[in-house]
C-alpha cells in the first residue's frame, strides 16, 4: 500500500480525495480479516478476565465466640467462613484476634500484616503487649495502629453482638486509630 | 505510527527482505479460485492450518480454567462452561475445532492424493504430512479424555484395549498410556501431558518442516 502511496504523490500534484482501487481492496480485506480474527479473540479474551468481572460473593456474619469470654486482653479465634473459590467449595477457617477496649466495647482485628500478608500473633517475649510479624518486624498497638514497618493499621473484621454471641462479618479498614 | 515503528525497526534490522520471503510469493494460477473455481480444493491444508491455530489458542485459554485431576476436572469443565463468560463459545471452538481439523486434513490429503503431488520430489513432504496425521489423532484421542466424564472415560478405555490387542508388545503399551493398570488418576494427568506439551511440540516442529518443504519446492503442477 505504501508502495502505491508514494507513486500516487509523486508524480500527481493534484490532491485526490477519491480512494484507489487497491486502497479500497486492502481496507475491505483488512477489515475482514480483523472481523474474523475479532470474532475468534474476543470471546477468549472475555473468558480470560472473567474473574475480574465476576459478581464478589458478600460475606455473612458468623457466630464466632461468646460474648463473656471476651477479656481487655486479645484472644486469638477461629471461625470458619463458607468460600466460593470458582468450582471447588470449602469452609476454610480464618484467624482474629477479639479483645474489649476500655469503654467495653468490643472489637476485631485481622491478623493479617498490612507490611506484606504475613501473620501476625499477639505479645510475647520480642513485643509485650503488642502485634508482632514474625517476617519483617512490624509491630502493632492493640488497638492495631502500626508503629513499626508496617504502612497501615490492622484491618477490623465488622462486629455485631447477639444473645451473648460475637459474630464476625467482613473486613474494612481499621477505624479505631 | 505504525508506519513509523516499522521503519525505525527495518532500518535497523532490515526485515523486508525476510517479511517478503515469507508472504510474497505467488501463487500459480492452476490453485487460484478466481482462476478456477474448483482449485478451492488447494485451500484445505491453509484451512487445516487455520484450524489449528484457533485449537491451539482456544486451548490456552482453557488450561487458565482448566485441572488435571479426577475429582476436579470435570467440575472445573462444568464451571467454565456454564458459569464463565463466553465458556460455551471457547470451549466449543475446541469442541468442534478438533473434529473439523481432522475433516480439512483428510480434505487436503484427497487433493494431494488425487492431484499426484505426493510423487517425487515432495516424497518427504507426503511423509511429514503423515506424520501430522498421526499427530492430530494422538491430540484428538488424548485430549477425549480431559473432561473426565463417562463418554471420556469409557472412550480411553476402549482406546487402551485396543493399544492392548498389539501383539507381544500390547500390554507393555496399554500400561505405560494408562500410566498404571486402570485408566485414573495417573492415566489423567498422563494424557493431560500428552495433550498440551508433548504432542503440540511435536505438531509444530512438524508444521514448521512443511511449510519450509512446500516453500522451498512450490506447489506442484497443474494437471
Amino acid at each position: 500500500m505504501d508502495h502505491n502511496q508514494q507513486h500516487e504523490t509523486s508524480h500527481k500534484p493534484i490532491k485526490r480525495n477519491e480512494m484507489t482501487r487497491r486502497q479500497f481492496l486492502s481496507y475491505t480485506l483488512g477489515g475482514a480479516t480483523a472481523f474474523m480474527a475479532g470474532g475468534a479473540i474476543i470471546p477468549m479474551l472475555r473468558f480470560a478476565v472473567d474473574p475480574l468481572l465476576q459478581k464478589k460473593a458478600e460475606t455473612a456474619f458468623v457466630k464466632a465466640i461468646e460474648e463473656k469470654d471476651v477479656t481487655k486482653e486479645p484472644k486469638s479465634i477461629d471461625f470458619k467462613v463458607h468460600q466460593v473459590d470458582g468450582w471447588y467449595e470449602s469452609d476454610p477457617k480464618l484467624q482474629a484476634f477479639v479483645a474489649k477496649d476500655d469503654s467495653g466495647k468490643i472489637f476485631a482485628l485481622s491478623p493479617v500484616c498490612k507490611h506484606l500478608g504475613c501473620t501476625i500473633s499477639w505479645s510475647g517475649e520480642e513485643a509485650p503487649n503488642l502485634y508482632h510479624c514474625p517476617c519483617h518486624g512490624a509491630r502493632y498497638t492493640k488497638d492495631g495502629k502500626n508503629l513499626k514497618v508496617a504502612p497501615k493499621p490492622l484491618d477490623e473484621y465488622q462486629v455485631k453482638v447477639e444473645n451473648g454471641w460475637v459474630y464476625l462479618g467482613p473486613l474494612e479498614s481499621n477505624t479505631r486509630v | 505510527m505504525f508506519k513509523g515503528m516499522y521503519n525505525w525497526i527495518d532500518e535497523r534490522l532490515d526485515v523486508t527482505p525476510m517479511w517478503r520471503d515469507i508472504a510474497d510469493h505467488e501463487v500459480p494460477e492452476h490453485v487460484n479460485p478466481a482462476h478456477h473455481f474448483s482449485a478451492f480444493v488447494y485451500c484445505f491444508g491453509g484451512l487445516t492450518f487455520f484450524i489449528t491455530v484457533i485449537q491451539i489458542l482456544s486451548g490456552m485459554f482453557l488450561t487458565m480454567y482448566y485441572v488435571p485431576d479426577i475429582i476436579n476436572a470435570y467440575y472445573s469443565v462444568d464451571y467454565l462452561q456454564h458459569q464463565v463468560a463466553f465458556g460455551v463459545i471457547v470451549r466449543g471452538m475446541h469442541h468442534w475445532g478438533a473434529s473439523l481439523v481432522i475433516v480439512m486434513m483428510f480434505l487436503h490429503t484427497l487433493r494431494v492424493f488425487f492431484t499426484g503431488s505426493y510423487k517425487a520430489p515432495r516424497e518427504m513432504n507426503w511423509v511429514v504430512g503423515m506424520l501430522i496425521f498421526f499427530v492430530m489423532l494422538g491430540l484428538g484421542f488424548t485430549g477425549y479424555l480431559l473432561p473426565w466424564d463417562n463418554k471420556a472415560y469409557f472412550a480411553t478405555k476402549v482406546g487402551m484395549e485396543i493399544a492392548g490387542s498389539v501383539p507381544w508388545i500390547g500390554g507393555y503399551i496399554k500400561e505405560l498410556l494408562a500410566g498404571g493398570t486402570i485408566v485414573g488418576a495417573q492415566t489423567l494427568t498422563r494424557f493431560f501431558a500428552i495433550h498440551v506439551f508433548f504432542l503440540p511440540g511435536v505438531l509444530l516442529t512438524l508444521l514448521a518442516a512443511h511449510f519450509f518443504m512446500i516453500r522451498k519446492q512450490g506447489i506442484s503442477g497443474p494437471l
